[in-house]
């Protein structure tokens, strides 16, 4: 009687344990089902190489919409991705940030490389022309709209984060607004699985 | 005659006071049974734990939306606002059941796709979305209300807006 009660609370205790860690590898962004591949684009890196998904195929890519003149939404997402990275230590090697901005009259490659350089060394951005960017942006469900502001204008963009896997799939869709540390812990549950 | 004999038989003094005192005793009775109804029903809003079916609000575009747009057919999908709160009903489940994809929501989904989405944060959420004839959704995150008078509120509120969606449509 007394190994049966033993065993019972053993099984309640592992069942109650596993029930935690399932709602702990639960991701803090929103999530797709079934993940469709993400769709493949080509255009002229930051690195003075073409910027396409296939080349970090076995990383996790976290892409971004934006444009380096943007004056809140922007250096906040990007200043979280830096976080993310240093808070997953080692493993930050196999996750590639990409930034895909919507301002190609002013991003050019350059820029962009200057302008990523100073939230995180190996960020990559990608440029190209109007009509490249826009198809992309169609791909991916991304709005921008070009608004005046005095004589010089910004943009108005959808403000959420890709999560891409390792195999590129198109995993998750952070919106903006969170931590780094839930960035970090989503990318290492992605990461593992 | 004949009623004078009548009514003579069947009136008495008791049977007098009766009929004149029981329709105020009565209004008092009914006054005081609905102020107690309506006391138990603050009580019970104020007190009893909130509990919903499911954390996820579910929306869906059905099946021949694109088409139906097409032709010129009003085709609503999802409201201009949803509400949803921390701890209840704090997920929004959306699923494309149309044949084409569609910008739902946030974001662009394939056919027969589901996208699901937890929120962890009281805020308002602004997403762009072109199932909108505004070109944009807002998603209301209200605190988990763990109060008696926030339970109140959130009673309050949550059958407001079923009220009002009811008379919307």
């Amino acid at each position: 009687m007394r190994r049966i009660s033993i065993s019972l609370l053993a099984s309640i205790a592992l069942l109650g344990a596993a029930l935690a860690h399932a709602q702990d590898r639960a991701l803090f962004a929103g999530v797709f089902d079934p993940p469709r591949a993400a769709p493949a684009f080509s255009l002229p890196g930051s690195d003075g190489m073409p910027l396409t998904l296939e080349r970090f195929r076995g990383k996790l890519v976290v892409l971004a919409f934006g444009f380096t003149s943007c004056p809140d939404v922007c250096p906040t997402t990007l200043a979280t991705l830096a976080g993310a990275r240093r808070a997953l230590g080692g493993q930050a090697a196999d996750v590639q940030v990409v930034y895909v901005t919507v301002d190609p009259a002013r991003d050019d490659a350059a820029r962009m490389r200057e302008y990523l350089a100073a939230f995180d060394p190996a960020f990559l951005g990608a440029t190209g022309t109007a009509q490249q960017l826009a198809k992309v942006r169609e791909e991916y469900g991304i709005a921008a709209e070009r608004v005046a502001r005095g004589e010089s204008y910004a943009y108005s963009h959808s403000s959420f984060v890709y999560l891409i896997d390792r195999a590129g799939k198109l995993r998750a869709l952070m919106p903006y607004g969170h931590a780094a540390n839930d960035y970090a812990h989503d990318l290492r549950i992605l990461l593992e699985s | 005659m004949i009623m004078r004999t009548t009514s003579a038989s069947s009136w008495s003094p008791e049977h007098a006071a009766a009929r004149v005192r029981r329709p105020r005793v009565s209004a008092r009775a009914v006054a005081l049974a609905l102020a107690a109804a309506l006391l138990a029903g603050v009580g019970w809003a104020a007190f009893a734990p909130v509990r919903v079916d499911s954390r996820e609000a579910l929306f869906e575009i059905p099946r021949g939306t694109f088409a139906r747009r097409m032709a010129g057919e009003p085709a609503p999908i999802l409201p201009d606002e949803i509400s949803l709160t921390l701890g209840l009903r704090d997920v929004l489940l959306l699923r494309n059941l149309d044949e084409v994809p569609q910008i739902f929501g946030p974001t662009l989904m394939m056919p027969g796709q589901s996208f699901r989405l937890p929120f962890r944060q009281a805020a308002s959420y602004q997403f762009a979305c072109t199932a909108h004839a505004s070109g944009q959704m807002t998603v209301s995150v209200e605190a988990h209300p763990a109060t008696p008078w926030m339970r109140l509120g959130w009673r309050a509120r949550a059958l407001w807006r079923r009220v009002w969606s009811k008379s919307a449509t």
